[in-house]
């Protein structure tokens, strides 16, 4: 399941919805938050744009590949768009699977995926002025360690 | 041709979207961008470093000797930073 949207979520009630019914054993998730400092600067609030269409079909397929890759029960990406200030949550993945492994594995692969599949731009806000993240190499490495191994 | 602009792309371009028509001798990815350098300073300054610019032809990734038909969708954006 794919949600791309601008509210909040409850990871509680994410968590509950994918619990199943006795088939599930193993609940991984994460959770993306905007955070308040990059290095000495104070963040003062991020605005998300994404590509509507875009952003939908890469997440999809994201979804789709974590399926065939791991015997997954369910699996939910959330992803926000909009301005968020610090502590605002951005991303959750849930993955629910028979045994820890297939779901803890296929949680980080959507995360490191998705990060650099999905066509989300950042732009921070610091003091009086407004700068675009710069993608980061180590993302494209997190997400390239995928490419071969299961 | 639809063509699309985000994050910092939008801002230097001034555009969030436009609908052009694909002239006839321009039949790649690469020879619209140069195609649309012509079209303004703000286009120059946006394309002018296409190692920080990314494109999608119908909401696929894309490089630069992607064909084009005027009925495709052509986004313009930088390396995504979502997550």
């Amino acid at each position: 399941m794919i949600r791309v949207q601008n509210e909040d979520f409850d990871i509680g009630a994410e968590m509950t919805a994918l619990s199943g019914n006795g088939d599930v054993g193993a609940l991984a998730s994460f959770v993306g938050l905007v955070r308040g400092q990059e290095g000495d600067e104070n963040i003062g609030a991020m605005t998300l744009e994404h590509y509507p269409g875009m952003t939908e079909k890469k997440l999809a397929e994201v979804e789709a590949e974590a399926r065939n890759r791991w015997p997954l029960n369910d699996c939910l990406i959330i992803h926000r768009y909009g301005r968020l200030e610090p502590g605002e949550r951005i991303v959750m993945v849930i993955t629910a699977s028979s045994h820890r492994q297939a779901a803890l594995e296929a949680c980080a692969f959507l995360i490191d995926w998705l990060k650099t599949s999905a066509p989300f731009w950042k732009l921070e806000e610091r003091g009086d002025s407004k700068e675009w993240v710069e993608a980061r190499a180590a993302d494209d490495q997190a997400a390239e360690k995928w490419a071969t191994k299961k | 041709m639809k063509l699309l602009y985000f994050a910092w792309l939008k801002q230097k371009t001034g555009i969030g979207e436009e609908d052009i028509t694909l002239p006839e001798d321009v039949t790649t990815l690469g020879a619209l961008v140069d195609w649309l350098k012509t079209r303004g300073p703000g286009y120059g300054e946006a394309l002018a470093d296409l190692s920080v610019v990314r494109f999608a032809v119908n909401q696929d990734f894309a490089q630069l000797d992607h064909p084009l038909t005027d009925a495709d969708e052509v986004a313009l954006f930088p390396p995504v930073t979502g997550g």
